[in-house]
């Protein structure tokens, strides 16, 4: 008898415990917000606000003073030709996520229903063309534990999805089960792309080609590109030795000459960065907030937004 | 060679009851399977999307501690084995996987701790398993051992079901929060460890002790019933695909919606909850080794369903073939291997059997993953 009480004063205390411990709120940032809605307007940051976690905005001439708050929640956000792309949570105890396309008010036009986890999206420079990542689990043979990513592409004109880029015919490759693609990013014809392989433990950045399925590989170690507004360079993230955790050093490299160069920004950048402008990348850091750095090599990195991730820039 | 067949004297009267031991060992499993589930089903979530790591590396993290754990259980049974001590060893392994989600916590962003945590968790398993399946052999009547299984197996599943369910609820809630998922889990392995302190009776007859030592423990395979059971059970392990193909090649016929792969393995652990105590229970009735060989051919049966059918018959019939499988193998083979060995020896014994068999499937594992990739089918 003895014993049973025991148990359930254990279960009393450990319950209790618990419960004090979920609802002890994480203490909250204090951000200054102004009053106005949130459009996509030419000259603003766009951005999703770490305390609400909704889509914000912020003009890009003060971008660390008050911020206009959305109603819109996303885990991620991207918008182009004044359109926004809002990668969500989607709702239920399994992990889901929801494609959301947004118009300049940030009105939804359509969503789309994803697997998985969110984690990258973006338009091309038009806004034809959609691209968003997701983490599945389960799909892999190995361990019932591990990870892929899906990578689904969506061409507003024609309205062709294609749920998953597997399937990619990669010169020079042997198609295999273990290829996984993310972090898409298109080139001004809406046509051709440049994503991140892996394959066999290695990453490769490739140029695929979004109407006949096809890619090659331009490079090893290289994840998460971004394609310069001038189309003429491409930033990505690159695995460098060191930090087991954090092993990421941001590059830029240049298309013609193939010539890399690493960033000032030495904390590992784990995003698919932004470019503000032809000279300037921005990027998120978890708990860091929204940092910018010049895409030359030179110079240092400044904050833009405190509390923030995910930037895009309204053009 | 000392046969235990001096506790076939309850049997005489045997009652058929389900001792109470068994019972509360079975409470403690279904209260650790959900905190280790709990854990299993977001640690993946947490680690990439939480920590940053690539999914490389958390393969790696994760990959390494089957030859540790193999280890770890063939010394733990012995120093169970050699003290008499088998709760106390089966309670150092639950308390370690306990404090181990308390170390979840801990390790914050720090792949080095990280790693250490979780080589702790499996160091945890390694050690209580066999202890605790000793305990729940000495603890029955010799005549209703595969129902005693069946019991057991049963409760732990309901701890598999009741785990993710409880981490994804968690999460529903309160998004992102994994630290609450962790202190959760942690809250029920100290359930579960609690309750073995205070209900699990150690089995500590007066025994012969000489006989115990690391030597005698391997020269059990001397005994040729007992040798065959390793071999057949290791053989048989090398031939049997893991669970991650069965589901991975149901989704590739089928076309599941990846939302639902996760619920694949739910279809397996139903069948088995359902099915472990009635197998138990015939098992007893008909022949423990059939039973045992009988659960590979359900295992057959399930391949052989993926050249002949399709559509929801392949998807149901692989399922419960597979939940079969699990009830007539599992607790089966213990009640099977337990009475061979003698009780001085029991817990070395089934350590024995059991990493023989695990590395087998290891084995396999690798095996088939590396033929897959390299065919790429």
């Amino acid at each position: 008898m003895v014993r049973f009480l025991i148990v359930l004063a254990a279960v009393v205390v450990l319950g209790a415990g618990a419960t004090a411990y979920a609802l002890r709120s994480p203490e909250k940032a204090s951000v200054e917000v102004e009053a106005g809605p949130v459009e996509l307007a030419p000259g603003r940051l766009v951005f999703v606000d770490d305390v609400s976690g909704k889509v914000a905005s912020v003009p890009l001439g003060a971008p660390a003073g008050p911020r206009r708050v959305s109603s819109l929640s996303c885990k991620r956000f991207f918008t182009a030709a004044r359109q926004g792309l809002c990668l969500a949570d989607g709702s239920g105890p399994l992990p889901g996520a929801v494609a959301v396309f947004v118009d300049q008010g940030l009105g939804e036009q359509r969503r789309v229903e994803v697997a998985g986890v969110p984690n990258r999206a973006k338009l091309s420079a038009s806004g034809r063309m959609a691209s968003w990542t997701t983490f599945v689990t389960g799909d892999s043979y190995a361990q019932s534990g591990t990870f892929s990513t899906r990578t689904a592409i969506y061409d507003e004109q024609t309205e062709e999805y294609s749920s998953n880029v597997e399937g990619l015919r990669v010169e020079g490759m042997r198609m295999s089960d273990d290829m996984n693609f993310w972090g898409v990013t298109f080139t001004p014809d809406d046509r051709t792309f440049y994503a991140t392989m892996s394959t066999a433990g290695k990453t490769y950045l490739i140029q695929g080609d979004a109407v006949d399925s096809t890619a090659k590989t331009l490079r090893e170690n290289a994840e998460c590109p971004s394609l310069s507004p001038d189309g003429k360079r491409v930033a990505f993230k690159k695995r460098v030795a060191g930090d087991g955790a954090r092993p990421w050093r941001q590059h830029v490299l240049d298309l013609a000459t193939m010539v890399e160069t690493p960033l000032a920004e030495t904390r590992g950048i784990d995003d698919q960065v932004v470019w503000l402008d032809n000279d300037t990348i921005a990027y998120g850091l978890p708990g860091e907030g929204i940092w910018a750095v010049p895409a030359n090599g030179e110079g240092a990195p400044r904050q833009l937004v405190p509390h923030a991730s995910s930037p895009s820039v309204v053009s | 060679m000392y046969i235990a067949t001096a506790r076939q004297a309850p049997a005489a009267g045997g009652t058929g009851r389900i001792a109470a031991n068994v019972l509360a060992l079975g409470a403690v499993s279904l209260l650790t399977d959900v905190s280790s589930e709990m854990v299993t089903a977001i640690l993946p979530l947490y680690l990439v999307l939480g920590l940053g790591f690539s999914p490389l590396q958390f393969g790696v993290l994760d990959g390494i501690y089957t030859g540790v754990t193999a280890l770890v259980r063939v010394v733990g049974g012995h120093a169970a084995d050699r003290w008499q001590r088998r709760k106390l060893v089966a309670g150092l392994g639950y308390g370690i996987s306990a404090l181990g989600k308390l170390g979840l916590l801990a390790a914050g962003t720090s792949a080095t701790a990280m790693g250490l945590v979780l080589a702790g968790d499996r160091t945890g398993k390694g050690l209580r398993t066999a202890p605790r399946d000793a305990l729940i052999t000495l603890s029955s009547e010799p005549s209703a051992l595969g129902r005693a299984f069946g019991v057991h197996r049963a409760m732990d599943t309901v701890g598999a079901f009741l785990g993710p369910l409880v981490a994804f609820c968690l999460l529903w809630t309160l998004p992102a929060r994994y630290d609450v998922v962790f202190v959760v889990s942690f809250c029920f392995a100290a359930l579960g460890f609690l309750v073995l302190v205070l209900f699990v009776r150690d089995h500590r007859d007066v025994l012969p002790r000489v006989a115990v030592s690391l030597r005698n423990a391997f020269g059990l395979l001397r005994s040729r019933p007992f040798r065959r059971v390793c071999l057949v059970a290791c053989g048989l392990g090398l031939l049997t695909l893991g669970d991650g193909f069965i589901y991975l090649l149901l989704q590739k016929q089928l076309d599941v919606e990846v939302a639902y792969i996760a619920l694949l393995p739910l279809g397996t652990a139903g069948v088995y909850l359902l099915a472990a105590v009635p197998v138990g229970a015939l098992a007893d009735r008909v022949g423990r080794w059939r039973i045992f060989l009988a659960g590979h051919l359900a295992l057959l049966g399930a391949y052989a369903l993926f050249l002949g059918t399709s559509g929801i018959a392949l998807l149901v019939g692989v399922l419960l073939l597979h939940g079969l499988f699990y009830a007539c193998t599992d607790g089966v083979l213990m009640a099977v291997a337990g009475p061979m060995v003698p009780e001085e020896l029991r817990t070395s014994g089934l350590a024995l059997l059991q990493t023989g068999q695990v590395l087998a499937r290891a084995f396999s594992s690798v095996l088939f993953g590396a033929m897959w990739t390299w065919f790429a089918w």
